[in-house]
């Protein structure tokens, strides 16, 4: 008799451990997780050139063999990249990364990306990526394209590592700053601003942002621009981001 | 908003902090005693007190905040105001949360009420106002003020209402605003449209898919372009809340039970995917803010909040597109589309503010003195001119300048650009009709989860994807887990929580059966031992 109410008690407890583990486990889903679980994925989409997937139809799924340059933070499931193969380059918007896998995103590393085409504001981009890595390394020399600014040429390196040489720091907003925290200078320096300054090259002046989550504060790029003046005469790198309209997306700053 | 690059990410990342901290609560916060308003401020003693502000990347509205504090100093010697800027309400709650387990919240802080429902888990976190705001001295209207604030009828009822939480007052509504359609006139018109005295769904739905009509070499008829999306909605959370509201569809209880997963959700969601699939609509997240596609001619229907209307329509001061994409037209605003015009209802936001709980009362106190003077009539007139907002108090409203402000409408297109006073209007000769969600915690998770089905389903179609009844039952089940709504439903712990599980049912009799087992050995040894 005592044997069998044990084995009851026990037995309750495996239920009550059996009851209890289903809430656990659905507590622990990430959202990212799940968050494009209503989708088709885009597995059985053959790898692109750059070519081809240049060619692919927005909102299809995509497939490419590529390398990291840069990322943005990681944040809650995802990450936004900016890679580069030989043939051309790819921004990542928020790919799903676990976070271990985010510290294995180094500049150089060779990863395959299975996501939607996709485009906003002119930016060209893989949305709802995941990715695995592979075997390789490659880091893109930035193409010099300062004589493009200006021209429709330069969106034909959308999202590649570019440079600029020989940039004028202009004044910009109403105090006439070197540089703005946020497009208006309605940012500050202990909140999450990009800066954005102008620079000329024969007599035309553009504007530069330094994308807080891509180089912040303590980067060499943030504090270089920080430390400009206007009138300063620069050497530029970065990605050619896109919105709107060129807007690249600034990681180093040379101060000559 | 725009030349924002980090824009998009920060959208991202406040609806996951909503979703992981509504859930999170504040535990760990320590607890401290409830605030009793002191006999008088002390002015003998110097408090530095923090400020968190948030503005709409707008440099005026950081100009204003700055004014306010100077001049509030020069009111209050003793108090000095350390602001901290921020431009996203998610960035705010974040820091908010995360400050409250270490004791180092700010002392004001720009908040929405959906948030404070989260900070009001930890224990005297946020201090409850009723006492302050009807205290004779300090309170409005208050004999002891230094500053001509409103007085105890001052402030707009509806959205005083809103910043109650479980019967209590927990904000001071600061700003508000509501949504409105940003219309191409000319573009309507030119379909062969008039436009009705109150927009319906079914009037933008039908001018929407017209618009859509192409020439022979592939451009739209209407614009002449190769890019057309007649009808772009900013937020897609607020654009199902809406639809919801008016249709009477269920969205939730006030005690949190969440009635989103229905019936009518279904039917909006069907209808949503049937014209993003003619691409006659799309979302902001999608495709990008409806202000750049409406000035340049490529959008008919804009809907977007009042209080970024200096971005909408022919003219507007402020654009993030070239002045060569853009084109002219007649802009009108108008109130968001309706199901029956009859009986409108329109959301209402906007930024409140709160105070957090301090050891030292006077330190409260000089929080409350901040707080009320973001409530005078140069601030609320000067934060509210900034963009399509309203003044939350009475005499702000009434005050000889904002009427004439608001009589300057087209003199000139930046302070006075007929638009922004036009959406401005909207709210003011509307408020009857705004109305607001249930607050509870968890209640933003839900917010974000209502926009998550359209940008799903509209997303879906786009990818060919087939969007049916047995999409959205996967849609419902998906959406619920990744907001995890079931337990935030739990939380609020007023619900008919259905039939036991399985499991839980056997492990109920086991424990039953073995109760009764350990009895009968009891008794059986009971009776062997007055036997022997």
């Amino acid at each position: 008799m005592k044997k069998f109410a044990a084995i009851l008690l026990a037995s309750s407890m495996v239920l009550a451990v059996t009851a209890c583990g289903g809430s656990k486990e659905e507590a622990q889903t990430a959202p990212a997780e799940t968050a494009e679980a209503t989708e088709e994925t885009a597995a059985d989409v053959p790898v692109m050139t750059h070519e081809e997937y240049m060619a692919a139809a927005l909102d299809t799924p995509v497939c490419v063999e590529t390398y990291v340059q840069a990322t943005q933070s990681w944040w809650d499931g995802v990450i936004t990249v900016y890679a580069q193969s030989e043939d051309g380059a790819y921004f990542l918007y928020n790919m799903a990364c676990a976070e271990e896998d985010a510290a294995k995103l180094v500049p150089g590393q060779k990863i395959k990306v299975n996501g939607f085409k996709t485009e906003w504001s002119g930016e060209v981009e893989i949305v709802d990526a995941t990715f695995e890595f592979e075997e390789g390394s490659y880091i893109a020399e930035p193409a010099d394209v300062t004589a493009l600014l200006g021209t429709d040429e330069l969106e034909a390196h959308q999202n590649e590592r570019v440079s600029f040489t020989d940039m004028t720091v202009e004044a910009k907003g109403d105090n006439g700053d070197a540089f703005l925290y946020a497009w208006d200078g309605s940012g500050s320096a202990d909140s999450d601003s990009d800066l954005y300054f102008d620079v000329s090259k024969d007599g035309e002046t553009y504007t530069f942002t330094v994308e807080y989550y891509l180089c912040g504060p303590g980067s060499d790029a943030y504090e270089a621009v920080r430390n400009l003046k206007v009138g300063d005469v620069i050497d530029i790198e970065g990605f050619m981001y896109w919105y709107e309209g060129p807007q690249t997306h600034v990681t180093g700053v040379t101060v000559k | 908003m725009n030349k924002h690059s980090s824009m998009r990410r920060l959208i991202s990342i406040a609806a996951a902090l909503v979703l992981a901290l509504s859930l999170t609560g504040c535990h760990g916060a320590r607890s401290r005693t409830g605030f009793t308003v002191p006999e008088s401020f002390d002015t003998s003693q110097t408090h530095e007190i923090t400020f968190w502000a948030k503005n709409d990347t707008n440099k005026t509205q950081t100009q204003i905040y700055e004014k306010a504090i100077r001049d509030f100093e020069a009111l209050y010697p003793n108090i000095k105001v350390k602001i901290r800027l921020y431009t996203d309400y998610g960035k705010i709650y974040n820091d908010v949360i995360t400050n409250i387990a270490t004791n180092t919240t700010p002392d004001v802080c720009i908040t929405y009420p959906d948030h404070i429902a989260t900070y009001r888990t930890g224990s005297d976190v946020v201090v409850p106002l009723d006492d302050l705001l009807a205290d004779s001295r300090y309170g409005l209207g208050g004999s002891e003020l230094l500053y001509e604030g409103p007085g105890q009828d001052g402030i707009i009822p509806e959205f005083l209402s809103e910043c109650v939480l479980s019967g209590s007052t927990y904000a001071l509504p600061f700003m508000r605003s509501t949504e409105a359609c940003y219309v191409n006139r000319t573009f309507v018109e030119a379909l062969g449209y008039e436009m009705p005295e109150v927009l319906t769904w079914d009037f933008v739905w039908e001018v929407s898919e017209a618009a859509m009509k192409k020439n022979a070499d592939g451009t739209f008829a209407v614009n002449g372009q190769k890019v057309m999306i007649p009808f772009i909605y900013k937020s897609t959370d607020n654009m199902m809340i809406q639809m919801l509201r008016q249709k009477d569809g269920g969205y939730s209880t006030d005690a949190g039970e969440i009635l989103i997963f229905n019936d009518t959700t279904r039917e909006l969601l069907l209808t949503i995917a049937e014209h993003a699939k003619t691409g006659a609509f799309s979302t902001f997240k999608i495709s990008s803010y409806p202000a750049n596609f409406l000035n340049a001619g490529q959008c008919i229907f804009a809907v977007d909040s009042t209080a970024g209307s200096t971005w909408m329509g022919a003219g507007a001061p402020l654009s993030d597109i070239s002045d060569e994409a853009k084109v002219d037209f007649e802009t009108e605003v108008c109130m968001v589309p309706q199901f029956d015009p009859s009986t409108p209802a329109m959301i209402s936001q906007g930024p409140s503010v709160c105070i957090f709980n301090k050891e030292d009362p006077q330190q409260v106190l000089a929080s409350w003195l901040f707080a009320q003077y973001l409530l005078t009539n140069d601030v609320q007139t000067a934060y509210a001119e900034t963009e399509g907002y309203v003044p939350v108090t009475v005499p702000a409203r009434a005050s000889e300048a904002y009427q004439d402000y608001l009589a300057s409408g087209g003199e000139d297109g930046d302070l006075h650009y007929q638009v922004k006073i036009d959406a401005t209007r909207l709210l003011l000769d509307s408020t009857e009709h705004t109305f607001v969600t249930p607050v509870f915690n968890g209640s933003a998770s839900l917010r974000d989860a209502s926009g998550q089905l359209i940008e799903n389903v509209t997303k879906s179609v786009r990818r060919k994807e087939t969007v049916d009844s047995a999409y959205i039952d996967k849609l419902f089940s998906t959406v619920r887990s990744m907001y995890r709504l079931d337990q935030i439903e739990a939380q609020g712990g007023e619900r008919d929580l259905g039939p036991l599980p399985a499991e839980s049912k056997a492990l109920l009799i086991c424990l039953g059966v073995a109760w009764v087992f350990i009895a009968a050995c009891w008794l059986r040894e009971q009776r062997r031992q007055r036997k022997s």
